[in-house]
């Protein structure tokens, strides 16, 4: 295949400075016409910062951007955009209170005499756009309604309303189920073959090996070399990422299991999930595993009482408990890290030290005082445990790396050294180096003999951490597996709701 | 939930709570105070709501736009005093009726340039509304004492006051000036692309920031706006009292925000609308006129509408969380 080499974008010794961080310290990268360039590197490296350069979002200290060859200067989103650079936001950039079609042309709604919007258009423009999507909702709903999928979708429609010569799709596939992957990829091959150049940020090797042409690290926001696809492998890349191989071998054989520490028996919530029944031993963890809007979230949510559950019955160490609110659950010694960090996980203006500490903080007096140096010690351990970066404690929160926050809000929770501890969506977003230490984490709890339940959308996740499998589909639990038993094939069959067969 | 759910006037008025309200204390008083009903005693509460309800278009404007606005009420009293003090300056006195004109242009002016003044700080600096305009409150109250030397000024042109007495046909022309604002707002927020950004911004600025709108000039188009009306408001106010006082507006910032919130707009921004907020100040309007004819003491309404204010809210907040799949958040 030859390929046009004239870059259609390209980017000239980028430094950004933040206060107290380099964030991106003399970074070239080019995208060709027709590919799709890959950009990766661990939490915090500084990709979302050198595509928000790139999109007019920040001003670059110093280096120069390139666009068919000529320097020009963008100094805002607007004019990226007039020179064909779409950028679709890490985390949903989105107005919750206004319709999917405003949203998709936010900031450049198409306009009739007196300054009035001009519906029609907009409705007519935005359908169409969302048919090519092969979304199933109208551009009229309120985005507020929607699912996080969903609004993923609205956000990825974004990069269609203009002749593109250059998206970019920061981690796109972090909230979607497998069937809009599909969906995404094809658009995106679809923008390839009419010459758009696609810059790619994931963290997931199989999307970035299936995916991209050419494959760009950075690290410590340095630029770190660019290979092409074809001729490297994972582990090439990985160790250019992190410095090291990664072990990716299943944990060893299970070891001795405690008592039954939480089970749930005929648990419904119409019309989310029915006749869940399950149960969780010390030292055990117990995988969920199913597509995503499977009623995994919606189990997790009312086992850590954010919803009345309709029917069935809760048991912790034996008990029958009713689990009214998350302070009774926290009480009740359980503990759950949720699946959208940014709104339910942290106070954003907060600084990262409080933000772990919060859930805690009572029980960390001294006198009549909060206890600084605890609290700092308690950030210490899981910012080193973790490889969290942040220059100190004292950054707020809101300007970490999308990965970094998430690191944030599973330390809050591990500090906390709950008894049954709830993981949803663990490393969403989360490089493959911290990927494995949380997984080793997740096992170290659960050898202390804490239960533990992990929800994933990962396969490769589940197989790593889990000692039993739930497979659910629908609202449904369609089979249990041990983890001798589990193949990528029977849990396959299992999530999408073909029973196995059964022998009379 | 679902029998309510399909029928389509049920179902708006759970979008709309203020509204049943509105409708429950109409026939209340209708039923219970007489000459409520009378037609005169309507005219007479759209001119009284339309005080409070020219400014609480404006602050519905400025709060889904995610800012507030308490120098309402001074700014008021500001419009009011210039617009009755010019008319009698010397250098119109031989301009017959059209003496009023400058000096409605001027005070309209002054409310337009409190408002640019408040939402250019707002815009350039970055303190938070609220900040700011309570210091305008003070300040612009402070100069309308300087201006009129602690004394009411009495308008001295009777074509002035007999401005508010006139009718279009059957209908008050201030009922009429009124009725065309709320459409002309209506209109603005619900069609222009300024009115969709300013949800956008209130929404989320963030978002609003990345898609390339700019905050700024929205943040001070609707100040101006706010300072414009209120201005109005002032006017026309003082054209029905003949006079303007120094204390004149006072409080009315508390009752502009209470009306615009039971109107279902929320204060942290990106959410309400125009028929909300009339729904909104008609209650006020009906609760105070009705309780008037029924000589229930003025304190009782503060008690009323504090106590429909919280209930007003505690439903909206049961029906939204029920939509959203029973969260508890
Ligand atoms: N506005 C800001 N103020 C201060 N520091 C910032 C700001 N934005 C980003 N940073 C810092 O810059 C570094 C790079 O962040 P960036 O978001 O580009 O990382 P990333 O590679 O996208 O990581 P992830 O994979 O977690 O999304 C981080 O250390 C982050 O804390
Ligand atoms: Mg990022």
């Amino acid at each position: 295949m030859t390929m046009p080499h004239t870059p259609a974008l390209q980017l000239q010794g980028i430094v950004k400075t933040f206060p107290g961080v380099r964030a991106l310290d003399g970074v070239d990268f080019d995208v060709r016409p027709g590919e799709v360039h890959a950009l990766l590197g661990e939490n915090g490296a500084g990709k979302s910062t050198l595509m928000k350069v790139l999109a007019g979002m920040y001003q670059p200290n110093e280096g120069r951007i390139l666009i068919g060859g000529k320097t020009v200067a963008i100094r805002n989103p607007i004019e990226a955009k007039a020179q064909g650079v779409v950028l679709i936001h890490q985390e949903l950039s989105l107005v919750p209170e206004m319709s999917a079609a405003e949203n998709i042309y936010l900031g450049e709604l198409p306009r009739k005499s007196l300054g009035r919007v001009d519906w029609k258009t907009l409705f007519a423009k935005s359908n169409a756009i969302l048919e090519r999507l092969k979304c199933r909702f109208r551009a009229e709903v309120t985005v507020a309604n929607l699912s996080i999928a969903n609004q993923q979708m609205v956000e990825i429609a974004r990069a269609l309303t203009v002749d593109a010569r250059v998206v970019v799709f920061d981690e796109p596939t972090a909230s979607l189920t497998d069937a809009e992957k599909v969906v995404l990829f094809d658009i995106i091959t679809d923008l390839k073959a009419q010459g758009v150049g696609i810059v790619y940020i994931s963290h997931r090797m199989d999307e970035i090996f299936t995916l991209s042409d050419r494959i760009t690290v950075l690290r410590d926001g340095q630029y770190r070399g660019t290979l092409d696809t074809a001729a490297t492998n994972e582990d090439e890349v990985t160790r250019l990422m992190i410095g090291r191989s990664l072990d990716l071998t299943r944990h060893e054989a299970p070891p001795e299991f405690g008592k039954t520490m939480l089970e749930v028996r005929n648990l419904s919530c119409a019309p989310l999930f029915r006749d869940i029944s399950f149960s969780v031993r010390a030292g055990e963890v117990v995988g969920f595993y199913g597509l995503v809007g499977a009623g995994r979230t919606e189990i997790a949510e009312t086992l850590f009482g954010l919803r009345s559950p309709s029917a069935g019955e809760i048991l912790v160490d034996g008990q029958p408990v009713q689990i009214t609110n998350p302070r009774a659950a926290i009480a009740l010694g359980i503990s759950l890290v949720p699946e959208n960090r940014k709104e339910q996980g942290l106070v954003l203006h907060m600084n990262c030290r409080d933000n772990m500490t919060l859930p805690q903080v009572q029980d960390l007096t001294s006198g009549p005082f909060i206890s600084n140096g605890a609290e700092i010690a308690i950030f210490d351990q899981y910012r080193d445990r973790l490889a969290i970066k942040t220059p100190s404690w004292k950054q707020s929160a809101s300007v970490l790396s999308g990965g970094n926050q998430q690191k944030i809000v599973i330390g809050k929770w591990l500090s906390m050294q709950p008894r049954v501890l709830i993981v949803d969506e663990p490393t969403r977003g989360i490089d493959v180096g911290s990927k494995s230490e949380i997984h080793t984490l997740l096992r170290e709890l659960a050898a202390q003999g804490y239960a533990v339940i992990v929800i994933s959308s990962e396969m490769p996740e589940v197989l790593r951490v889990s000692d039993r499998i739930v497979a659910m589909y629908n609202g449904r639990i369609m089979r249990e597996f041990d983890i001798s038993e589990v193949t990528e094939d029977n849990l396959v069959q299992a999530i999408s709701g073909i029973k196995a067969e059964e022998v009379a | 939930m679902s029998m309510f759910s399909n029928n389509p006037a049920l179902r708006w008025l759970m979008h709309n709570p203020i509204w049943g309200f509105v409708l429950l204390i109409f026939v209340f008083f209708s039923l219970s105070a007489d000459h409520f009903f009378d037609a005169r005693n309507l005219q007479n509460i759209v001119v009284q709501t339309s005080t409070i309800g020219l400014i609480a278009l404006g602050m519905t404007l400025v709060m889904i736009n995610g800012n507030i606005d308490l120098s309402v009420g001074a700014t008021l009293a500001l419009a009011a005093a210039f617009a009755v003090d010019v008319q009698s300056w010397a250098a119109f006195a031989t301009w017959g009726n059209w003496q009023i004109l400058p000096a409605v242009c001027l005070a309209l002016l002054a409310g337009i340039a409190m408002g640019a003044i408040n939402g250019f700080i707002v815009w350039k600096t970055g303190v938070d509304a609220f900040i700011v305009t309570l210091g305008a409150m003070l300040g612009i109250r402070g100069l309308v004492f300087v201006y009129t030397g602690e004394q009411s000024f009495y308008a001295a042109n009777f074509a002035y006051s007999d401005f508010s007495m006139m009718s279009l046909g059957p209908f008050p022309v201030l009922a009429v000036i009124f009725v065309l604002a709320v459409i002309a707002v209506h209109w603005l927020l619900s069609r222009t692309v300024h009115g969709r950004n300013t949800y956008a911004v209130g929404g989320n600025r963030e978002a609003a920031v990345n898609a390339g709108i700019r905050v700024g000039p929205h943040m001070m188009i609707n100040f101006m706006l706010i300072g414009f009306l209120a201005a109005l408001s002032g006017v026309l106010l003082s054209t029905q009292m003949g006079a303007a006082t120094p204390n004149l507006g006072r409080d009315y910032e508390l009752w502009v925000i209470t009306a615009v919130v039971l109107g279902g707009t929320k204060l942290t921004g990106g959410k309400g609308d125009i028929i909300g907020t009339l729904g909104g100040v008609l209650a006020i309007g009906i609760l105070r006129n009705g309780m008037n004819l029924m000589q229930v003491p003025a304190f009782y309404v503060y008690v009323i509408l504090g106590s429909i204010l919280i209930a007003v809210l505690f439903l909206d907040k049961r029906f939204n969380r029920t939509q959203n799949g029973g969260l508890r958040l």
